[in-house]
């Protein structure tokens, strides 16, 4: 589904990646962990099509496409979901028009009629189930004033609106609480089907006990360092990162 | 160099005869004022980034042609769907009964039109006209010299009016060339509310001068909500100035909506003379093509413990030029002043232009004032998340801006009124969805 061969990029002039090269397939469920400031995020972002981030080699294939030649609405269209570290306020547009805009150009890049506010509403009870949220959020704007769970959990719906192909949960796990996590983590195995894949981003173990990797991928300065199981993460929560990375100094 | 002087024979033709009736001191007072001080130039600091030379150098003559050829129809486009609102409807500065839905008001509360008044309360304009908005300012002194009709609002004393009141100012095809000077002076007595909403708009007017006053006198525990909504033709022009005054324990909310004009200046000043005063001005503006839109607010803290609060947003696209001015003055006996002050604007084109300026002049020690300006344009990382859900550039940028916009609109406490205006910014910004 996806083949990352030897990406570089660089974010204000300063490289952050420096040659990942990663195989996601379908039905596989990826975790990328690793220090903070590793490029984890970084890799997360590329992959959706931030513009802030300058590709500078390497390749990345999607489908048989150059992911890297689509703009970030059209790799949405085709099935990629990036669910975000910081999810964005966007006060004074509604949770439902927002969703409903997003459902509809999907909708649209796949041949599909467009479905009006009514039959999007019935759609939204199901997904709203998916995390268990309030259907009184829907009216609410995008993410403005949200708790820090809620706009984790209003990810998530997205997620379950649009039924990614290929989900990327960037640092899904930060800043919630042991219920919050258990919701948000049940949402994405809900949605976990045999033709999807899901790139868990990560810093710590956490929330592999509720989404379990096939593969964990560990990242630091730019590379990634070692691949495994999900073992690999359990040795990751008793010994840190520090037995992984370069001797001090040998990178400067 | 004179073009202000032409306005001295358009007064004497357009007074001849009814200069008796017509509280001639002030009128002539005020001509004579305007002679004397003539249009405002950019080397006045308060007109420093907009100029009136357009406005200068044409005669606009009041309108003579009287009867309407505007319709119900006509009308219903811009009354928000409300058809339980009292309604005055002027066409051309003409007060058009047959076009004006008005139900009989509660209690011993007056709406007048000008010559009701002159019958009806002579004393009431006498004393009270041109207090709050004196002829020492150019537009005004016209105003006081050319107005033909307007609106008086008296709430007494305790008297609630839970039905808004709306004034709406059409003009159409006979308007062109024209100068309207609509007048409107309202009075809030101890205790006593209102909500009072004055629309400006055109059917096929072309280019006219609209050149409003307002007046609003916000008794103690009294509150007024006030809104403006400026959707003057393309070609036109409009200078309009409220004037308020709050005693102690008043609130006032003035919301200035503004969309419309090829020139257009819009000044609200409030003067604090009370403790415990509350006054909440805010508006927003969105400009196209060559539009200049300027606001103008004037907060003048006079008594103690007073607060203001100020949050104004403008949307500027194509090769417009915006210019806020928000002046908070804090007098030395103002203490426990608190003063907020927010100034948005966002640019959508690189010819957009915006100039701001925040001003504080505070002569007391101890107030809580503050002001924050910015300027700016879509937000990288908004854009990029709604990207990211496969909403394309155009629609996403059509989006935030409609969001940008909203924001100030929930400061509407009139839900019909909001619900309106936030379609017409919809149909403004959000292009239709193909079906």
């Amino acid at each position: 589904m996806l083949t990352i061969t030897n990406l570089t990029a660089n974010a204000g002039g300063k490289p952050i990646l420096k040659g990942i090269s990663l195989t996601v397939n379908a039905g596989e469920v990826h975790a990328i962990m690793g220090p903070n400031g590793s490029g984890k995020s970084t890799l997360a972002q590329v992959i959706a099509g931030h513009p802030g981030y300058e590709v500078t080699g390497g390749s990345v294939t999607y489908e048989g496409q150059d992911l890297l030649e689509l703009e970030a609405e059209v790799r949405a269209q085709q099935g990629i979901f990036l669910a975000f570290q910081y999810p964005v306020e966007i006060p004074g547009v509604s949770n439902a028009y927002f969703l409903r805009a997003a459902y509809n150009e999907v909708r649209k890049a796949h041949g599909e009629d467009e479905v009006d506010p009514l039959e999007f509403l019935d759609i939204m009870a199901k997904k709203l189930k998916v995390v268990e949220m309030d259907e009184a959020m829907l009216q609410r704007s995008v993410n403005a004033g949200f708790s820090g769970g809620e706009k984790k959990r209003n990810e998530i719906l997205q997620m379950a609106v649009l039924e990614p192909k290929l989900a990327v949960l960037d640092e899904t796990d930060s800043g919630l609480d042991i219920d919050a996590l258990r919701i948000v983590a049940e949402g994405v195995n809900k949605l976990k089907r045999p033709d999807n894949a899901t790139i868990v981003v990560t810093h710590y173990q956490r929330l592999l006990n509720y989404i379990v990797p096939d593969f964990v991928h560990v990242l630091a300065q730019g590379r990634i360092v070692r691949s495994g199981g999900k073992e690999l993460a359990l040795e990751l929560e008793e010994r840190g990162y520090d037995w992984l990375l370069e001797p001090a100094g040998a990178s400067a | 160099m004179t073009a202000h002087s032409n306005y001295r024979e358009l007064f004497e033709a357009a007074t001849h005869g009814v200069a008796k009736d017509w509280l001639p001191s002030l009128k002539i007072a005020a001509i004579e004022q305007f002679e004397a001080i003539g249009f405002p130039t950019t080397r006045d600091e308060d007109w420093h980034f907009t100029s009136v030379t357009p406005i200068a150098e044409r005669i606009f003559r009041p309108v003579r042609s009287s009867g309407t050829s505007l319709t119900s129809d006509d009308v219903a486009r811009f009354t928000y769907g409300q058809e339980a609102w009292h309604l005055l409807v002027f066409v051309n500065g003409r007060y058009e009964p047959s076009l004006s839905s008005f139900a009989e008001l509660d209690a011993e509360a007056q709406v007048m039109t000008f010559s009701e008044a002159l019958k009806e309360a002579p004393e009431l304009l006498a004393e009270r006209l041109g207090t709050l908005a004196p002829s020492t300012q150019a537009f005004t002194a016209l105003n006081t010299a050319f107005m033909a009709d307007g609106v008086v609002i008296r709430v007494p004393k305790d008297v609630v009016i839970e039905t808004p009141i709306h004034i709406l100012h059409l003009t159409d095809a006979h308007a062109n060339g024209a100068s309207l000077h609509p007048r409107t002076l309202m009075i809030a007595e101890r205790g006593a509310r209102m909500v009072l909403v004055e629309t400006f708009a055109t059917v096929g007017g072309g280019a006219y001068f609209t050149n409003h006053v307002a007046e609003v006198v916000v008794g103690a525990q009294a509150r007024v909500d006030h809104y403006k909504v400026q959707r003057e033709g393309g070609e036109a022009f409009h200078v309009g100035t409220t004037q308020a005054t709050q005693e102690r324990d008043s609130i006032y909310h003035a919301f200035s909506f503004a969309t419309g004009a090829q020139l257009s200046r819009t000044n609200v000043y409030s003067r604090l003379l009370g403790e415990n005063a509350e006054v909440r001005l805010n508006g927003l503006y969105a400009l196209e093509e060559a539009q200049h839109g300027d606001h103008q607010t004037y907060v003048e803290h006079i008594a103690p413990a007073c607060s203001s609060r100020e949050v104004y947003k403008g949307i500027l696209d194509g090769t417009s030029h915006g210019v806020f001015n928000g002046k908070v003055f804090v007098h030395p006996e103002a203490q426990q002043t608190d003063g907020k002050q927010t100034n948005k604007a966002l640019l959508l084109s690189e010819g957009a232009r915006v100039d701001t300026k925040p001003q504080l002049e505070i002569f007391a020690d101890d107030v809580k004032c503050t002001h924050g300006a910015t300027v700016g344009r879509l937000d990288e990382m908004a854009q990029f998340y709604m990207k990211s859900r496969g909403i394309g550039a155009d629609r996403t940028r059509a989006l935030l801006t409609y969001a940008f916009a909203a924001e100030v609109l929930e400061l509407i406490e009139l839900e019909p009124l909001k619900a309106a205006l936030e379609g017409l910014l919809f149909e403004r910004f959000i292009p239709p969805e193909t079906a």
